[in-house]
């Protein structure tokens, strides 16, 4: 059956394909993941802080994000942020947000969301033994959390964060809808242009398939590791 | 002219709820001076020495530490809490850290001591614990004893004016609580003020100099470790005593 494809295609385009396309979807992976990461994890101390009002304003705002579809909230926001922008600074016109920051910022405020529901369970599964014996000997509650909670948190943590990281992996093909090309984008682009749809979808699964594949084995050794650990 | 207490407890009550937990508790310890809580699980004891150093919060009463009022609002509790040393019963070391650095850690972020300085002292103290070839460890490589010893010796690195001990044996194995023992035997030997709440009554009757012994949140009864041992007055430590002295 394969005898009519022209999976030449694939090595004619494999530059565009890698460098411009996966290049993107890895660096809107990489840069998302690390500023929601920060951002969850003060979500996640704040929401368990006995701070007033603040703890309900998160809830609120994880509920919010969980109940919208993804690619629903990257076209909004696409759409919104000039405006908001413009009615911050007190600009005259939309502020002209491009549409990778604009991409950057959206799944770095969904992201958060998620990481913070894992870093709030992280921080839960530390005894509070821990704490009371990090302010016993005098730090702060911000000092008891940076130097003994988290750390501990964040280790235990990290299989289910890098398993969150593969689902956002994968969820950055939605910025199709605000027309920026990532991998799947610049993979579609080379199918139309050449008339090779079947060829190169095929190719962006496979590619997709061995790099998720890849990842989740990689959790499983670390989950190993850590059950060893503890 | 009597010197103020190292540590004075003033008709403190503590609820959870409805249910009070310290009932009109008032004793003092003077400088150098080792008492030891004791009374049946519930009673309080624990409860009574976390109120001393702020990390449990209580409802009315005073406690004054080394001249300073815990409920006055402008006291920093961290400070304070830096300056009163705690063992617990789980040991509670970080384990996410090497022996040093579990020592080092608060020295300088909460005293501000250069890491040098934090160093020599650390390695000072694990000496003295003997546990100085141990330094560069984890927690989880030391068995429970030597745990507890390095976290005589974290709680000992700030320089506290007292040291409070909550069970610190009863987590252990028979065979490690000689050596946690000795170390805090030793330490109350060297003048150290010492609240302990233990079961341990050879640890009470060697080295304290009073026995405070709790019931249902109560202190029933707070005497020379003599008289406790020789005649409690109330019925409730006679049956107390009666029960973990006969096997």
């Amino acid at each position: 059956m394969f005898a009519n494809f022209d999976f030449d295609v694939i090595r004619r385009s494999l530059s565009y394909l890698l460098i411009d396309g996966m290049g993107f979807t890895l660096l809107l992976t990489g840069l998302a993941t690390l500023l929601a990461g920060i951002l969850g994890t003060i979500l996640a101390v704040i929401r368990l802080s006995p701070v007033p009002v603040l703890p309900r304003l998160i809830i609120g705002y994880v509920e919010f994000v969980r109940s919208l579809p993804l690619v629903l909230l990257i076209f909004w926001f696409y759409f919104l942020v000039p405006y908001i922008g413009q009615w911050l600074t007190g600009a005259e016109r939309p502020i002209a947000v491009g549409a990778f920051s604009s991409a950057l910022i959206t799944f770095t405020l969904v992201e958060a969301v998620y990481f913070s529901e894992i870093m709030r369970a992280g921080i839960q599964s530390i005894s509070r033994g821990q704490l009371a014996a990090a302010r016993a000997v005098g730090l702060g509650y911000m000092q008891s959390m940076r130097y003994v909670v988290l750390p501990q948190a964040f280790r235990n943590m990290v299989p289910l964060l890098l398993t969150q990281t593969i689902v956002l992996f994968q969820d950055t093909s939605l910025v199709y809808v605000v027309s920026i090309t990532d991998f799947l984008g610049a993979a579609g682009k080379v199918a139309q242009r050449d008339g090779r749809l079947v060829e190169m979808y095929l190719f962006a699964a496979v590619v997709y398939f061995i790099m998720c594949f890849a990842a989740s084995m990689l959790v499983r050794h670390l989950q190993r590791r850590n059950e060893f650990a503890r | 002219m009597s010197v103020p207490p190292m540590i004075d407890i003033t008709l403190v009550n503590k609820f959870y709820g409805n249910f009070q937990v310290l009932t009109d508790c008032t004793t003092k310890v003077r400088k150098g001076e080792v008492v030891v809580v004791c009374g049946p699980s519930g009673s309080g004891k624990s409860t009574l020495i976390k109120c001393v150093n702020a990390l449990e919060p209580f409802q009315s009463g005073r406690i004054i530490v080394d001249g300073v009022d815990l409920s006055d609002p402008k006291v920093d509790l961290n400070r304070l809490r830096a300056r009163v040393g705690m063992v617990f019963q789980h040991f509670e070391l970080f384990p996410h850290l090497r022996i040093t650095e579990n020592l080092c850690l608060a020295q300088e972020k909460v005293l501000g001591r250069s890491h040098e300085e934090a160093m020599a002292k650390t390695l000072s103290l694990l000496e003295r614990v003997g546990l100085k070839d141990h330094a560069e460890k984890r927690p989880g490589q030391l068995s429970g004893g030597q745990q507890q010893r390095v976290a005589i010796a974290r709680a000992l690195a700030m320089d506290p004016v007292a040291m409070l001990f909550d069970e610190p044996t009863s987590a252990l194995d028979p065979e490690m609580i000689k050596e946690v023992l000795d170390v805090m035997i030793e330490l109350a030997q060297d003048g150290m003020t010492m609240m302990v709440v233990t079961h341990e009554m050879g640890f009470a009757r060697k080295v304290a100099d009073r026995v405070i012994f709790m019931d249902k949140g109560e202190i029933v009864e707070d005497v020379p470790k003599d008289d406790f041992f020789g005649k409690p007055h109330s019925d409730r430590a006679q049956a107390f005593l009666s029960k973990i002295l006969t096997h």
